[in-house]
């Protein structure tokens, strides 16, 4: 049997649909958001990965690891902004950041 | 047996993908966040699995060692300092349900097209990038040469990330005895000692 691109695109596929869909259904969650805009990233990298290892290019896997290392700095950064923002409110509902009136 | 070879690739891709994507969902799905952490992890788990299975080992390790070593814990480490009643929070779940499944579906519907019009005229199966050398050793001599200066720019990123958190999650109690170096070193005689002329019989009083 062989694997070819498209299997691993589709499946990068259905990871960013989950995570779209997840940031749409825990609207009240914020750590559950950040988890999410982890899968979409990680979809990204298995489409990044899938077409360096296809197309013969090491670029694509040198970049993933850039967003990978983008990916843990924002999930650093994220949660340090929810830990203040529980200390400051004593909740993290996602409905009653509305501080800024955006 | 050889039969079994064959289609060893395929049972394993399907197997990961097959895991990845329901831990996926999982994720969205469970009412505790602790365990939405952990299917994160056999998430990621199963997309280091895919990563190898396209040959690129490196970056499947690195998926683990950062992910699971680091990104998850935080969260988890997260998720139970912050004393949050989760349960009241999955209250209106069904409310976001209905435009969130259309979003998601338009979302995968796009892609499927995408997909469909690739596989009227499919590639090959899919090479491995390395060409004779390593994967590691590979991704090693691109990284540090032609990609030195963004290598650079995402360590000074991470820098920053720390910095930023640090400050962020920094915060001064009152009442915490510590010791002044710098006010200590900066006494002087005159501050420290006083001299009193004390008379015979009567003390210095208080």
């Amino acid at each position: 049997m062989i694997i070819g691109l498209s299997h691993y695109l589709v499946v990068a596929a259905i990871l960013f649909t989950i995570g779209v869909f997840g940031i749409f259904i825990n609207r009240k969650n914020v750590i559950i958001i950040l988890m999410c805009i982890e899968l979409i990233l990680l979809a990204v990298n298995i489409n990044f990965v899938a077409f360096s290892t296809h197309m013969g290019d090491i670029a694509g896997q040198v970049f993933a690891m850039f967003i990978l290392t983008i990916a843990a700095a924002e999930a650093a950064i994220g949660l340090a902004i929810l830990v203040v923002y529980f200390r400051n409110r004593g909740n993290i509902a996602v409905e009653d950041i509305d501080l800024m009136k955006g | 047996m050889e039969n079994f070879v064959e289609i060893l690739p395929g049972l394993t891709f399907y197997t990961l993908s097959a895991v990845a994507v329901a831990a996926a969902f999982m994720v969205i799905a469970a009412r505790n966040p602790v365990h939405s952490v952990m299917y994160l992890i056999l998430t990621f788990f199963s997309a280091a699995g895919l990563f190898v299975l396209m040959g690129a080992e490196f970056l499947a390790l690195l998926l683990i060692m950062v992910y699971v070593g680091a990104v998850a814990v935080l969260f988890l480490f997260v998720v139970m300092m912050l004393d949050v009643d989760f349960v009241e929070m999955k209250q209106g779940f069904l409310q976001y349900l209905p435009i969130g499944g259309v979003v998601a579906c338009i979302l995968l519907a796009e892609m499927i097209m995408v997909g469909a019009a690739s596989l009227v005229n499919p590639g090959e199966s899919v090479k491995y990038a390395t060409g004779g050398t390593s994967n590691i050793e590979a991704i090693g001599n691109v990284l540090y040469t032609q990609y030195a200066f963004f290598f650079e720019a995402v360590g000074l990123i991470l820098l920053l990330a720390m910095v930023g958190a640090i400050v962020l999650t920094l915060r001064k109690r009152g009442g915490v005895k510590k010791q002044n170096v710098s006010a200590q070193i900066a006494r002087t005689r005159e501050g420290g000692v006083e001299l009193v002329d004390v008379k015979p019989g009567e003390g210095i009083g208080s």
